[in-house]
């Protein structure tokens, strides 16, 4: 299986240049994890998926990677590549322009939005695959990837392919579209009512961090909703909790074992075996019927 | 009903209004004293008028938040004919933010949703200010689905900051809850008509928010953010408050002109909480009207009448392309990499 993108992976904190610098010496690039704070040789993360080695941390991976990992080769066919966002409301003050920060996440990620969507096989079984950036303003919905989402849904449903959505977003609704933005929960929710009322399954990937308008309209919405370990998924930010309640939050509040915990996932899987498990699920769901060489 | 307590922006007129009882009631000449009253009571009345007509979107939610701003339960008593109150989420808990019941206008009778956020201290204690748990939500959906079984439309007043920040709202679910809510609304069977009648706050409002129509009293706001989170989380500085909600365009007048609402449920002059029994009979009139109105889509194209609505909803560019990156480009993209883990949200 051919992946690529891992020059995405943000793990890299200011203060830890030095001692990069001494573990760089004969063995290549290293970053930090997030969440360990141990320094990793950036290609032994990568030939670990991202994984930490210590702490089994699920890192950020791009979206392009996501699919190269879940998809077989040489099937992806991109949807909807040529839609991107606008700053409808003129958000352009302070310094802080939208129409300037799209440019810029537009060419560090070489992506035109948050979402990356299409079609392709999945051991064989054609499937609607829909991936969000958390690379691409914290993985945000703004008008473009609830378009992206509506769509690939609404093509899951003529189709009636199954539907895998991985969502990774930080930002949840992006506010710098206002109602904009929030309609696209409504839009994207009432899509997947669609396909449920069809008997059309949708399955839901949480990787870290799913929050906001992502977490309470499609990530949570899944026939299945599978969590990534440790992932970090909630409707509301840890930072606005603890200032609400001015109490500290139990270890390990909001991650995919506290949600496992709770009954809110179905189950936790490692990303490498994602996709043998998403196959075995939807071999499971659908019998035969559906799969073709 | 009347409610005497300012706001900052509306000091300038009670100054004058008071200035005026004062000439009236300590004045011991008589003369010219009707007359002069006159002209300030119409100086008063004017400025009135164009405070009102002149509002930034800021003073906006101050009025929407005001603290004698009717709530659901007042408009349970005041506009409607009937209300039989139907509490619980048969799972869980009672969630006070979340009131619901059967009820009626004249002939029509519905399913009444409505977030409350409470007419005094102990109230608003019992439903967090109006703000959710996902057993409140729960509730909510719960009602509806018995509304669609005996084909009543379903009316929900939208009134919160948002769904309760807290650990147990999280251990209990608050996103799934929001999100099914969301989804299931939109496939009801039944006519549903939204209001949103003080703070329309972001998912929490949404999670009562799809509807056939939608209705918005004048002064209330409706919005993805708290104009202090936006201003907070953009600039770094909450006090940029005013700014904020005047970009987030959240007024009734601009999203009636961006069609994210329906119509405008007019105001009493100085706000529905200066005379709230005229605010409930215009909600009243508005909630009958409605209903007559959504009652005319054949029942078997409600849920796609809803459908249809939000899917036009999003503002984007198509047949665009990548841009060609060079080198230069290559470096400015690496700088911007490097900094941007601090830049997210």
């Amino acid at each position: 299986m051919a992946f690529f993108g891992w020059d995405k992976l943000k793990l890299i904190g200011k203060s830890d240049k030095q001692q990069i610098n001494k573990k760089e010496e004969g063995s290549g690039p290293a970053v930090k994890c997030k969440r360990c704070g141990e320094i990793i040789i950036k290609k032994m993360l990568e030939g670990n998926l991202g994984v930490c080695s210590h702490c089994n941390y699920h890192s950020h991976i791009s979206a392009k990677t996501r699919i190269n990992l879940l998809i077989d080769e040489g099937t992806f066919v991109e949807h909807d590549s040529d839609l991107r966002s606008l700053d409808i409301l003129g958000f352009e003050r302070h310094g802080k322009s939208y129409s300037k920060k799209l440019e810029q996440e537009i060419k560090k990620n070489r992506m035109l939005s948050a979402m990356l969507s299409g079609v392709g096989k999945l051991k064989e079984r054609p499937v609607a695959i829909g991936v969000t950036d958390p690379n691409f303003i914290a993985g945000s919905m703004g008008s473009v990837v609830g378009e992206k989402f509506t769509r690939l849904a609404e093509h899951a449903l003529e189709k009636r392919l199954p539907l895998i959505v991985v969502s990774g977003s930080g930002g949840g609704a992006r506010m710098h579209e206002g109602l904009y933005s929030l309609m696209q929960m409504a839009k994207t929710s009432a899509a997947l009512g669609k396909l449920r009322e069809a008997g059309v399954p949708y399955i839901s990937v949480v990787t870290d961090s799913t929050m906001g308008g992502i977490w309470a309209s499609w990530a949570a919405l899944g026939d299945v909703i599978i969590g990534e370990p440790g992932a970090h998924a909630g409707f509301t930010g840890p930072r606005v909790i603890k200032t609400t309640i001015n109490q500290d939050l139990p270890e390990g509040f909001q991650r995919s074992e506290f949600l496992l915990e709770h009954g809110q996932l179905d189950l936790i899987v490692e990303r490498c075996e994602m996709r043998d498990k998403l196959a075995s699920l939807l071999d499971l769901l659908l019998g035969d019927t559906t799969k073709t060489a | 009903m009347q409610d005497n307590s300012t706001l900052p922006f509306e000091r300038p007129l009670f100054e004058l209004r008071a200035r005026i009882e004062d000439m009236l009631s300590n004045s011991e000449q008589t003369e010219g004293l009707e007359n002069q009253v006159r002209v300030m009571r119409q100086q008063a009345d004017s400025m009135e008028k164009e405070l009102y007509e002149n509002l930034s979107p800021w003073n906006t939610v101050q009025i929407a938040r005001h603290q004698s701003r009717p709530t659901t339960r007042d408009y349970i008593e005041h506009s409607l004919d009937r209300f039989e109150e139907l509490h619980g989420d048969r799972a869980f808990r009672d969630d006070m933010a979340i009131v619901t019941g059967l009820a009626s206008i004249e002939d029509e009778r519905f399913m009444l949703i409505g977030q409350h956020r409470g007419r005094n201290v102990e109230e608003r204690h019992q439903s967090h200010a109006g703000c959710s748990h996902p057993e409140g939500y729960r509730k909510a959906l719960l009602k509806m689905k018995l509304a669609e079984r005996f084909n009543i439309p379903i009316v929900c007043l939208i009134d919160t900051k948002g769904a309760y920040p807290g650990i147990g709202a999280e251990e209990r679910g608050q996103g799934i809850a929001l999100a099914e809510n969301i989804r299931d609304m939109s496939l009801l069977n039944v006519p549903v008509i939204c209001c949103i009648i003080g703070e329309g706050g972001s998912g929490g409002a949404l999670a009562l928010g799809i509807g056939n129509k939608i209705l918005m009293l004048q002064h209330a706001y409706y919005s993805v953010i708290t104009p202090e989170g936006c201003a907070s989380i953009l600039w770094r500085d909450g006090e940029l408050k005013a700014e904020a909600a005047e970009v987030l365009k959240l007024t009734s007048k601009d999203l009636k002109e961006r069609g994210f609402i329906d119509d405008i449920v007019p105001e009493p002059l100085g706000g529905a909480h200066r005379n709230s029994a005229s605010a409930a009979k215009f909600l009243r009139e508005s909630i009958l009207a409605a209903i007559k109105e959504v009652k005319q889509i054949p029942q078997e194209e409600l849920a796609q009448h809803r459908y249809d609505k939000y899917r036009k909803f999003g503002e984007f560019l198509s047949n665009q392309t990548l841009p060609d990156f060079d080198e230069e480009e290559k470096s400015a993209e690496e700088a911007l990499e490097a900094e941007s883990g601090a830049a997210q949200e």
